[in-house]
């Protein structure tokens, strides 16, 4: 604050010592522009990146949705609009990675861990990588299973690669489209404040199914009690990223909608785990698999003659 | 004649694995072809209960094999490399050499038999030529990346390499 003995002409002083004197003084230098404000923004930006978006709030995400919108403007035919997809470095995949395996409760994995710029990486690549655990594990945990016996004869079961792969790119790919189509289509009914573009969706879809790469590899452990308590913790971690994405979007509409929204995408998570453990992995004391899995429309369909008691 | 002394060069590079642009240079396609090829035919014959059951068909190797060097190399550019899209292809082609011949020596040791001893022996075989071929091809492939993204374009052929020595490993004859 300048008074009027500051207006008075002052000796210029070591620009050390005025420094000492007062900290927080703007410094200007001749041959830069001001950077300051911006550096002091950046310093706070490293370490709490987070907590700094949450105090900002819309602030920093209309700056970069600003910044979004500018990338984004090359013509879809062109190389470069596809190199847009592929914006992340190392350690922010790895961010996100982690983001999907240890959900923060009240924190938003899009707004934290995405914002605004949606990758094709992570998706696609723990896809991959999700659909090779799953046949090798299948194949290794049967291998194991029937090891004793002296009519059992060792196949690879390649053809169970390309069923794996149709099942999981599809549950990645479709199951996003058909929730950002509803979404969109509930969007022009109620006025939401949170809406989500494709990408993020697909994002977020994704990351989320990076939890059950290391489930399918503990999969191998041929005891059904491990099996299912893997599958519950598996489903809780990476349901509850989703369900926490994705009930800020539906919670302003119609209770009961909003509620068998959130309800359906856990269930076909559910039944995405499911279905491989029960498809890939052979049960570890009988021949046959005897799983029964639940349709979404309450009737039970059993998709082999258990052994077992049957679940009504 | 010259293009079979540059096919042979290019074998004694991937064996001997240290950075040439000249490799990088003079890409050709006649390498890869070839193994893939001769991978694809020894990793038939394998046995099958049902058809369902069996080991990959000649044509599912081939597709494997070069559907992924081209996702790895779609991959690599879209993140940022400086390599060409066949470059890329030629060097991703030609480091299948060691699991080709790990599948040599596997179909040799199992003519020997099919017990626990050749399994073990199979799996130092194997794993060993998949460090190899994955070693071989970062040592060309890394470079062409920016810094910050090594990671996420070494990890794809990485999977790539190890679905190839999955398909060798668990290879059992008739």
């Amino acid at each position: 604050m300048a008074t009027v003995d500051d207006l008075k002409f002052q000796e210029f002083d070591d620009a050390a010592n005025l420094l000492a004197a007062n900290p927080d003084a703007t410094t200007i230098s001749i041959d830069e522009p001001v950077e300051i404000p911006k550096n002091q923004h950046s310093r706070l930006q490293e370490p709490g990146r987070e907590e700094d978006d949450e105090l900002l709030g819309t602030d920093d995400s209309d700056k970069t949705e600003l910044l979004a919108g500018q990338k984004k403007s090359a013509p879809f035919w062109t190389f470069e609009y596809y190199q847009t997809f592929f914006d992340v470095d190392t350690y922010q995949v790895l961010d996100r990675i982690k983001g999907s395996v240890f959900p923060v409760p009240g924190k938003n994995f899009v707004r934290l861990y995405i914002r605004s710029n949606p990758d094709l990486y992570g998706p696609f690549w723990i896809c991959a990588t999700l659909v090779f655990t799953i046949a090798v594990s299948g194949n290794l945990s049967n291998f194991f299973i029937h090891l004793g016996k002296p009519t059992y004869h060792y196949v690879p079961e390649f053809r169970k690669v390309s069923i794996a792969a149709t099942a999981i790119y599809a549950y990645a790919w479709l199951i996003p489209l058909a929730l950002w189509g509803f979404l969109m289509w509930r969007n022009s009914k109620v006025m939401n404040i949170v809406s989500y573009s494709f990408l993020e969706i697909v994002c977020v879809y994704g990351y989320s199914l990076f939890i059950y790469i290391p489930t399918a590899i503990l999969w191998i452990i041929p005891q059904k009690v491990v099996r299912w308590v893997l599958v519950m913790f598996s489903l809780c971690l990476s349901g509850s990223v989703l369900v926490m994405t994705f009930w800020p979007a539906v919670r302003d509409d119609n209770r009961r909608i909003a509620l068998a929204t959130v309800g359906t995408i856990v269930l076909l998570h559910a039944l995405l785990a499911v279905g491989c453990l029960a498809y890939f992995f052979d049960a570890p004391e009988l021949d046959f698999p005897a799983p029964i899995i639940p349709a979404h429309n309450g009737t039970v369909n059993k998709i082999t003659m258990p052994v077992s008691p049957s679940v009504q | 004649m010259r293009d079979l002394k540059a096919v042979g060069k290019k074998f004694v590079h991937v064996m001997y694995p240290k950075k040439s642009s000249a490799l990088l240079r003079d890409w050709d396609l006649w390498g890869p072809l070839v193994l893939c090829v001769s991978l694809a035919l020894m990793l038939q014959g394998g046995s099958a209960d049902s058809k369902d059951d069996g080991g990959p068909q000649f044509a599912e190797v081939f597709v494997i094999i070069w559907f992924g060097a081209v996702v790895i190399t779609l991959n690599s550019k879209l993140l940022g490399g400086t390599i060409s899209f066949f470059q890329s292809l030629c060097v991703l082609g030609y480091c299948v050499l060691p699991l080709t011949v790990a599948m040599l020596v596997c179909r040799l040791v199992l003519l020997a038999g099919s017990g626990t001893v050749s399994f073990v022996i199979r799996l130092i075989v194997v794993v060993a030529m998949f460090g190899w071929s994955t070693l071989a091809s970062t040592a060309f492939l890394a470079d062409s990346q920016p810094p910050n993204r090594k990671a996420l374009v070494v990890y794809p052929i990485f999977l790539f390499y190890f679905v190839i020595s999955w398909m060798i490993l668990t290879f059992t004859p008739q």
